[in-house]
């Protein structure tokens, strides 16, 4: 990390596993001595609406559940056009996002409302509101493996392979076990994995 | 192991601060905990529940806040450790019996945690719970960090067990249901058994006796606390501005000072004892400026009181500008965030908030527009409100008296949004949906017209609606109950209520029957399956026909959650593309611009409606919907 405090956003739609997911993360983090708080915003997260998970990590001192406007370095996005959401109030030119690139269709979209924007160019914008934006098809490989709610996980292989959190596969295991159970790690081990191999292709084009 | 019983002293651990004050009551000794659900409080009792069998503890999920508060008053006369949660609104419902307990005291430990919600977050109203410390004359105590939500509710029972009574602590959302570190305590070896000592009687009467001594207690724990650590200043000698702050606004603040670079301009008191006030704590700061900024969640209650204690004081104290809600400084009502308070300090200071470039900032704005499409709540896939309410549309769209549905508190108020096809038609209390439609039908004695019907769920049904439903037959009132029996109180965690077959601790417990207790008070009752919507309609119409006195439909399906962590979806379901015939079908997208269903979406591309598969809950119920019966459902 190479920022005190350094600050994630977990964006995605009720129901994602986005709680779990910064739950994890910052298990992991505590257990190797950082100061991390989590704010988590789910009044409605069963229930359709954007849930947001504030992040923030420091070795100096605990800070407060809320990131303040532009102040997010790193956005997992489990939703796409939540990660637009999410960076338009968070975000700034040197903003990281991580994004799930299948949609969650709100009810306003599905009847008609509002459209849902076309994917090339949401994806145009997530890139133009960040330093590096990676794209994951996360949820179609979670329903491959038999349960899209390993995106989250899948997700956070991903922010390992690419090297922005300490996260490995040993300290998310002991993670795992402590805040679900051990019979959780297997499943979640392997949606780690499947992470790390889809950011593969994007990291090596870096280089 | 459960994070919260952990017996290693000294750990740092990632906690929930509910789970930090759960923590705290165990390490004092807690022996008996006991609640109703309600966000954001909900995660105390809980998980003192999954904990209770291992440490020998008797925690409930009672039956509404006052029991709660009752039972462990009960432990708390009787010289153990005992705490009760809630949410703001649960204290409205536990007063009656605070306001009376506070006089007698009590001979254990007694820790009341009201976990507020500013903005409404996860719920209907917004209020501040801390006018009934004062009210009630007992100390109040707010957190600002995770350790210190651990530590002050250690301490609460001590200070409990001074005075003599009840110790609150006013949580907030932004603590509440947030997590950081906490280095975990010592738990206690030795606990006491619970004795009531006969001898001497509990009374408030006469309270010419009893609410003066009441006042003496409160004096005391002035005493107690006036050193407490949870009172502390840091900032220059002579702030320009002295920021007075308590519970989430700390964090706040210290950021915003941080940010803007003003750590040699302001200075931050952070009050963790609001009442009663620090006295020498709040004379020494008041002392060293001309400007005080108050930043606190909802209403102006600290700020309010040092205002009054400034007047007591005011020959020791310079002339100060007070500042905060009174002023329009700060916003009257809702919830602190960093923004709001960068742009409090900045507006009062004039250094600048830091912003990104201006292309970057109209990029923003461009993407909130057209790329983050609006996302309303809606009903889970799977949901059988979502069938329940559909029906109930049905019935009164035939019936064409305008019926009225009077709502109340759960997952199924969103049924006064699109959801729920805006059918309800109130919203307020718990249980004051049936109070109110037993009041409006009796009502045809003065000439109204419109059926008159409430919806509950099977929680809410236990918490209030029984007192409205023995008022209805005692009065003849027509109207109809629907009882949104899904198993669970879904809206706050799935925690189990008297009509479940288990109790808080996971242990096998007799089932209050809901049919039954209304049958045995005389109603007419009902039971269906919602997700047959026809026969469900059909009913609800049939028994709004009869003026009879009133009658109960109990709905009964499984909250789609709990399904899913039990079983396998029992269909695969699919869209035939040959029949749904999309716009050309005169059916004007039913499915998806009318059941709306987050399970079924419209495909753009192939302009014909479609299954998400990652959302749906193969629950089968959109067979019913389609006219062209293009949705199919197979055995999954």
């Amino acid at each position: 990390m190479n920022k005190d405090p350094y600050n994630l956003v977990v964006a995605g739609v009720g129901g994602q596993g986005n709680v779990l997911g910064s739950q994890l993360i910052g298990t992991v983090l505590v257990n190797q001595g950082y100061k991390v708080t989590i704010g988590e915003t789910y009044g409605a997260s069963q229930r359709g609406g954007s849930v947001m998970s504030h992040v923030r990590i420091s070795a100096k001192r605990q800070y407060g559940p809320l990131i303040p406007p532009r102040f997010a370095d790193l956005v997992i996005a489990l939703e796409p056009s939540e990660a637009a959401r999410v960076l338009a109030r968070y975000g700034n030119r040197n903003t990281v996002a991580i994004v799930n690139t299948r949609p969650v269709y709100s009810i306003d979209v599905t009847g008609g409302a509002v459209h849902y924007p076309e994917t090339n160019g949401l994806m145009e914008k997530i890139r133009s509101l960040t330093s590096k934006a990676y794209f994951l098809d996360a949820t179609d490989r979670a329903l491959q493996m038999g349960n899209p709610i390993l995106a989250n996980i899948i997700m956070i292989g991903a922010v390992s392979a690419a090297g922005i959190l300490p996260i490995t596969e040993s300290n998310l295991e002991k993670a795992i076990s402590e805040v679900l159970s051990s019979e959780k790690v297997s499943v979640n081990l392997k949606a780690f994995a499947v992470g790390k191999e889809l950011i593969a292709s994007q990291i090596s084009r870096d280089c | 192991m459960p994070l919260i019983s952990l017996d290693e002293p000294g750990k740092e651990v990632l906690m929930m601060g509910n789970e930090a004050i759960a923590r705290g009551a165990l390490e004092a000794g807690v022996q008996v905990a006991a609640a109703y659900p309600g966000n954001p409080s909900s995660e105390i009792i809980g998980s003192l529940a999954g904990v209770a069998k291992e440490m020998g503890i008797y925690v409930e999920w009672s039956v509404n806040e006052k029991v709660a508060l009752e039972v462990v008053a009960a432990a708390a006369t009787s010289n153990v450790n005992a705490l009760v949660a809630m949410k703001q609104n649960g204290l409205n419902v536990a007063s009656d019996f605070l306001l009376n307990l506070n006089l007698t005291g009590i001979r254990g430990g007694l820790v009341m945690v009201v976990a507020d919600d500013p903005s409404g977050i996860s719920s209907t109203n917004e209020e501040d719970s801390r006018i009934y410390a004062k009210l009630a004359d007992i100390p109040l105590l707010e957190p600002s960090t995770f350790q210190e939500a651990k530590e002050m509710t250690l301490q609460a029972f001590d200070l409990s067990r001074k005075i003599g009574n009840v110790v609150m602590i006013r949580s907030v959302t932004r603590i509440s249901h947030a997590r950081g570190n906490v280095v975990l305590g010592q738990l206690p070896r030795d606990l006491p058994t619970p004795r009531f000592d006969t001898s001497s009687p509990l009374s408030p009467m006469p309270s010419s006796l009893s609410h003066p001594a009441l006042h003496r207690k409160l004096e005391r724990a002035a005493e107690i606390l006036k050193d407490s650590e949870f009172n502390h200043y840091e900032g220059p000698e002579n702030p320009e501005i002295l920021i007075i702050t308590c519970g989430a606004g700390w964090f706040f603040s210290k950021e915003a000072i941080d940010i803007l670079g003003l750590s040699s301009r302001l200075g931050v008191l952070k009050i963790g004892t609001t009442w009663p006030l620090p006295g020498t704590v709040l004379l020494n700061s008041l002392k060293t400026t001309e400007k005080v900024l108050f930043l606190e969640e909802v209403d102006p209650v600290l700020e309010n009181n040092v205002a009054a204690f400034f007047a007591f004081h005011n020959r020791e104290l310079p002339a100060i500008d007070f500042m905060g809600k009174n002023s329009g400084h700060v916003p009257s009502t809702g919830e602190l965030s960093p923004d709001l308070v960068l742009q409090v300090l900045s507006g009062l200071t004039g250094v600048r908030i830091p912003d990104e470039e201006p292309d970057y900032v109209e990029k923003t704005k461009e993407a909130l527009l057209n790329y983050a499409p609006n996302r309303s709540l809606a009903f889970c896939a799977g949901c059988p409100h979502r069938s329940s309410l559909w029906a109930i549309k049905k019935a009164l769209a035939l019936d064409g008296r305008d019926g009225i549905l009077f709502g109340d508190i759960g997952c199924y108020s969103l049924g006064i949004f699109a959801t729920g096809y805006f059918q309800l038609k109130t919203l307020h209390a718990m249980g004051s949906g049936a109070g109110m439609a037993c009041g409006f039908g009796n009502f045809a004695r003065l000439g109204a017209t419109q059926p008159s019907l409430a919806v509950c769920g099977d929680s809410t049904f236990f918490h209030s609606v029984v007192p409205a439903l023995m008022n209805s037959v005692h009065s003849g009132s027509n109207f109809l109950l629907i009882v949104l029996d899904n198993s669970a109180t879904a809206m706050t965690g799935f925690q189990p209520h008297p009509g479940s077959p288990v109790n808080a601790m996971g242990m096998p417990a007799p089932s209050i029957v809901i049919e039954d207790l209304c049958r045995s008070i005389g109603m007419e009752t009902v039971v269906r399956d919602p997700f047959d919507i026809e026969d469900t309609a059909l009913t609800i119409y049939e028994m709004i026909q009869r003026q009879t006195g009133p009658k109960a439909l109990v709905l009964r399906h499984e909250c789609a959650l709990v399904s899913a962590k039990k079983r396998k979806a029992q269909f695969r379901m699919r869209v035939d593309p040959e029949k749904c015939v999309g716009d050309d079908c005169g059916c004007n997208r039913l499915c998806t611009r009318v059941f709306k269903c987050p399970g079924l979406i419209w495909d753009r591309s192939g302009q014909k409606s479609k299954i998400d598969e990652a959302i749906c809950a193969g629950c089968g119920v959109c067979v019913n919907i389609c006219p062209s019966q293009a949705i199919v459902r197979e055995d999954a």
